[in-house]
C-alpha cells in the first residue's frame, strides 16, 4: 500500500500530460469541425501529398535506421569486447554530443552542408567538386542518422557486454569458428539490444520534422511536417490530429513487431 | 484507499496553489497584461511605463498570428492588450473577440497619421478597435553582386538564372502572393482557377528555390548564401545594414502591406490600464526609441519629426513613397475555407 502510493506523482504526471492528451488527439482525430463523429480525418492519409509524404516518412526513416544498425552493432561489438569499452570512454564520446541541444546540433550540420559551408571549402580546397547535399532527402537522413545514432549503439551495447564470456568460450570449444560463434550465438543473444535499438531509432525519424525542415530546406514534406503544418500553419486541428492518428498506427505496430523478439533485457527504455 | 485518495488530492492542491502563486503582485496602479511579438519592443519602454504610470506590466510574446490566436480565442489567458496583424484583427472582429477602445483615453492617437487610421478601415470599418503600432511591406532583397541587373518585379524569382539561389518565405499566404500577384490576381484571392494557376507557377519555381524559410532569411542573405530573398521591410532594414551589398525593392507590380496594430479582446480585465499601454505607445518621444530599437516602420508622424539621421529618413525600405504604398495591398482574412484551400495547394507544392 505504501509502495504504491508513492507512485502517485507519476500517476498525476501521466494523466495530465499522457492520457488527458491522447485523448484530446483521438478526440479531435475522429470529430469534424462541429464536433461530429467521421472518420474523414483518418481518410485524409489516402489523399495524394499526404501518402506521398508518409510512404516518404517510412522510406528515410527504414533507411536511417538501417545505417545506424550497420554502423552500430559492429562498434557496439568492438567496444564491449576492449578494454576502452569497459572504462567507458568511448561510450562517454557518444553521450556527449547528447549534452548539447540536439536542435542545435542540427542548426550546426546546416552551416557544414550549406554550399560554401565548411564541407564544401574542404572538398574544394581538394580540387574536388562540391557536394549538392543540403536541402536533399539525403540530407535528412544524414541528419537522422547524426541524431539517432547514440539511441542504436547504447541498448546493442548494453545486451553484448552482458552475455557471458562462458557462453562464447563454450561455443569455440565446440568447434564453431569466430564467425558461426557470430552468426549462431552473439547476435541471437544481442537481438533484445537490436529490437530497442530499431524501435528507438525509428520512431523518432518518422516523426521528426525540425530535421527536415532544416536540411530539408522547407522543400521536403514529410508526414511531420504536414502534420505540424497543419497544427501551427493550418487551420485543421482534426486533420492534424487524424494523421497523428494514423502515424501512432505504425509505430504501434512497429512496436509489436518489436516487442516479439523483445525479451525484456535490452529493453532500456 | 483512502489514504491514497489523501495523497492524490494533496499533491493535485499542491499543484494548483504553486500555479496560483506564480502570478506577480500587482502594482500600485494595478496591472496590465500585455502580449506582444517577439523582439517588437525596446524593453526600456516597458520599464519607463511602470515607473511613470505604477502600473505593473506582465509582458509576454507570441511568435506568430496563429499561434496567438487559439489562446485568446479559448480565452487560456487573460490578456488586456495584444499586438496582432490587420488580417487575424479582421479574424478575431469577425468572431467578438474584441472590445471598443474609448479613445478619449488615448489622446496620443492625434500623432498617428491619418494614412494609416484609413488603413485601419480596411479592415475594422469604424476604426475603432485598433491603434496602429508599426508596419512594413513585404518585398525583394537582392545582393547587388550577385545578379546581373537592378531587380525591380516578381519575375526574377522565376528566372533559371537564378537558381538555387532563391529564398521564399514559407508560410502558405506569404508564399502565394508573389505568385498571384505575378498572374495579375489579387494577394486576396479566393478564387479556385486563379489559386491553382498560381500553386502550378510555384511547382514550377520550386526547383529553382534554395529554401523555403521565413525565419532564415535575414541570416543567408547577410552570409550571402542566396542572392535573392523575399523579406519583410523591417528585416531587409537589419540585413542592409551588416551587408552593403544588399538592396531592397517593393516589386512595380505590387506587394503585401501589413500593419500590425494594439487592440484589447474580450478577455481584458484592466480596460483603463490597457488604454494607458497604448496611449503611452503613441506618444512621439516612446515610438521614437522603440523605432531606434526594432527599426520597423512606424505611423507615427510626430515621431517621424523627431529623427535627425537623414540617411534612416532617405531609407526607402523604412519610408516608402506614397506611391510604393499604392500598389501593395494588406492581406485580408479570407474565411476558413479560403485558408485551408491555400494550405491544400501549398502542401501540394511542396509534394511535387
Amino acid at each position: 500500500m505504501y509502495k504504491k502510493s508513492l507512485s502517485c506523482p507519476f500517476l498525476i504526471w501521466a494523466a495530465a500530460f499522457i492520457i488527458i492528451p491522447l485523448l484530446f488527439i483521438m478526440y479531435y482525430g475522429l470529430t469534424d469541425k462541429s464536433g461530429s463523429f467521421t472518420m474523414a480525418n483518418l481518410m485524409a492519409v489516402a489523399t495524394a501529398e499526404h501518402s506521398k509524404a508518409l510512404f516518404l516518412s517510412l522510406g528515410l526513416s527504414l533507411l536511417s535506421t538501417v545505417i545506424c544498425l550497420i554502423l552500430a552493432y559492429p562498434l557496439a561489438l568492438i567496444l564491449s569486447g576492449s578494454r576502452l569499452g569497459k572504462s567507458g570512454f568511448v561510450i562517454f564520446l557518444f553521450i556527449l554530443p547528447m549534452w548539447m541541444n540536439f536542435l542545435l546540433r542540427t542548426l550546426a550540420w546546416v552551416v557544414l552542408l550549406d554550399t560554401n559551408g565548411v564541407l564544401d571549402t574542404i572538398l574544394k580546397f581538394f580540387g574536388l567538386k562540391g557536394m549538392k547535399i543540403i536541402n536533399t532527402p539525403a540530407a535528412i537522413v544524414f541528419g537522422m542518422v547524426y541524431d539517432f545514432l547514440p539511441f542504436m549503439i547504447l541498448p546493442i551495447y548494453n545486451v553484448v557486454s552482458k552475455i557471458d564470456v562462458n557462453v562464447i568460450n563454450a561455443a569455440r570449444d565446440l568447434g564453431a569458428n569466430s564467425f558461426q560463434t557470430l552468426y549462431k550465438v552473439i547476435f541471437p543473444l544481442s537481438l533484445p539490444g537490436v529490437v530497442s535499438g530499431i524501435t528507438m531509432v525509428f520512431v523518432p525519424s518518422l516523426t521528426t520534422f525540425v530535421i527536415s525542415t532544416l536540411l530539408g530546406g522547407g522543400k521536403i514534406l514529410l508526414i511531420g511536417n504536414v502534420i505540424e503544418q497543419e497544427f501551427m500553419k493550418g487551420t485543421s486541428w482534426h486533420i492534424g490530429s487524424g494523421l497523428s492518428l494514423v502515424l501512432m498506427l505504425f509505430i504501434i505496430v512497429s512496436m509489436i513487431l518489436s516487442s516479439k523478439y523483445d525479451h525484456g533485457e535490452g529493453n532500456v527504455l | 484507499m483512502k489514504k491514497r485518495i489523501l495523497l492524490m488530492c494533496g499533491c493535485l492542491a499542491a499543484v494548483l496553489l504553486t500555479a496560483g502563486c506564480s502570478g506577480s503582485s500587482a502594482g500600485e496602479n494595478g496591472e496590465v497584461n500585455v502580449y506582444n511579438w517577439g523582439e517588437y519592443i525596446d524593453e526600456d519602454v516597458i520599464d519607463i511605463f511602470e515607473e511613470e504610470t505604477g502600473i505593473k506590466v506582465n509582458y509576454k510574446t507570441f511568435d506568430t498570428n496563429e499561434d496567438m490566436y487559439p489562446i485568446i480565442a479559448n480565452g487560456a489567458a487573460d490578456w488586456d492588450v495584444v499586438c496582432p496583424s490587420e488580417y487575424m484583427i479582421q479574424k478575431m472582429l469577425d468572431n467578438d473577440l474584441l472590445l471598443e477602445i474609448d479613445f478619449d483615453n488615448v489622446p496620443n492617437l492625434s500623432n498617428i497619421d491619418p494614412i494609416y487610421m484609413n488603413t485601419v478601415k480596411e479592415f475594422d470599418p469604424d476604426a475603432s478597435h485598433a491603434v496602429p503600432y508599426l508596419w512594413g511591406t513585404v518585398g525583394i532583397l537582392y545582393n547587388e553582386t550577385m545578379v546581373d541587373e537592378p531587380i525591380t518585379g516578381w519575375d526574377c524569382l522565376w528566372n533559371e538564372k537564378y537558381a538555387d539561389n532563391i529564398v521564399m518565405m514559407n508560410n502558405p499566404r506569404d508564399v502565394f502572393a508573389p505568385a498571384l500577384i505575378s498572374c495579375g490576381y489579387s494577394l486576396n484571392s479566393t478564387d479556385d482557377g486563379e489559386l491553382e494557376e498560381a500553386a502550378a507557377l510555384l511547382t514550377e519555381q520550386k526547383p529553382l528555390v534554395l529554401k523555403y524559410t521565413t525565419d532564415e532569411v535575414r541570416d543567408m542573405m547577410i552570409g550571402e548564401k542566396a542572392a535573392i530573398g523575399v523579406i519583410y521591410s523591417g528585416e531587409a532594414t537589419i540585413c542592409k545594414d551588416e551587408n552593403e551589398n544588399l538592396q531592397y525593392v517593393v516589386p512595380e507590380e505590387g506587394s503585401n502591406v501589413w500593419l500590425d496594430c494594439w487592440v484589447i479582446p474580450t478577455t481584458c480585465k484592466n480596460k483603463e490600464n490597457a488604454e494607458k499601454w497604448i496611449d503611452f505607445l503613441c506618444r512621439p518621444d516612446i515610438a521614437l526609441k522603440n523605432f531606434e530599437y526594432i527599426y520597423y516602420s512606424i505611423p507615427n508622424s510626430a515621431a517621424i519629426e523627431m529623427i535627425e539621421d537623414e540617411d534612416i529618413l532617405n531609407n526607402e525600405a523604412l519610408f516608402p513613397d506614397t506611391e510604393v504604398l499604392s500598389r501593395c495591398e494588406t492581406f485580408h482574412y479570407l474565411g476558413e475555407e479560403a485558408e485551408e484551400k491555400y494550405n491544400n495547394l501549398w502542401k501540394q507544392v511542396l509534394s511535387e
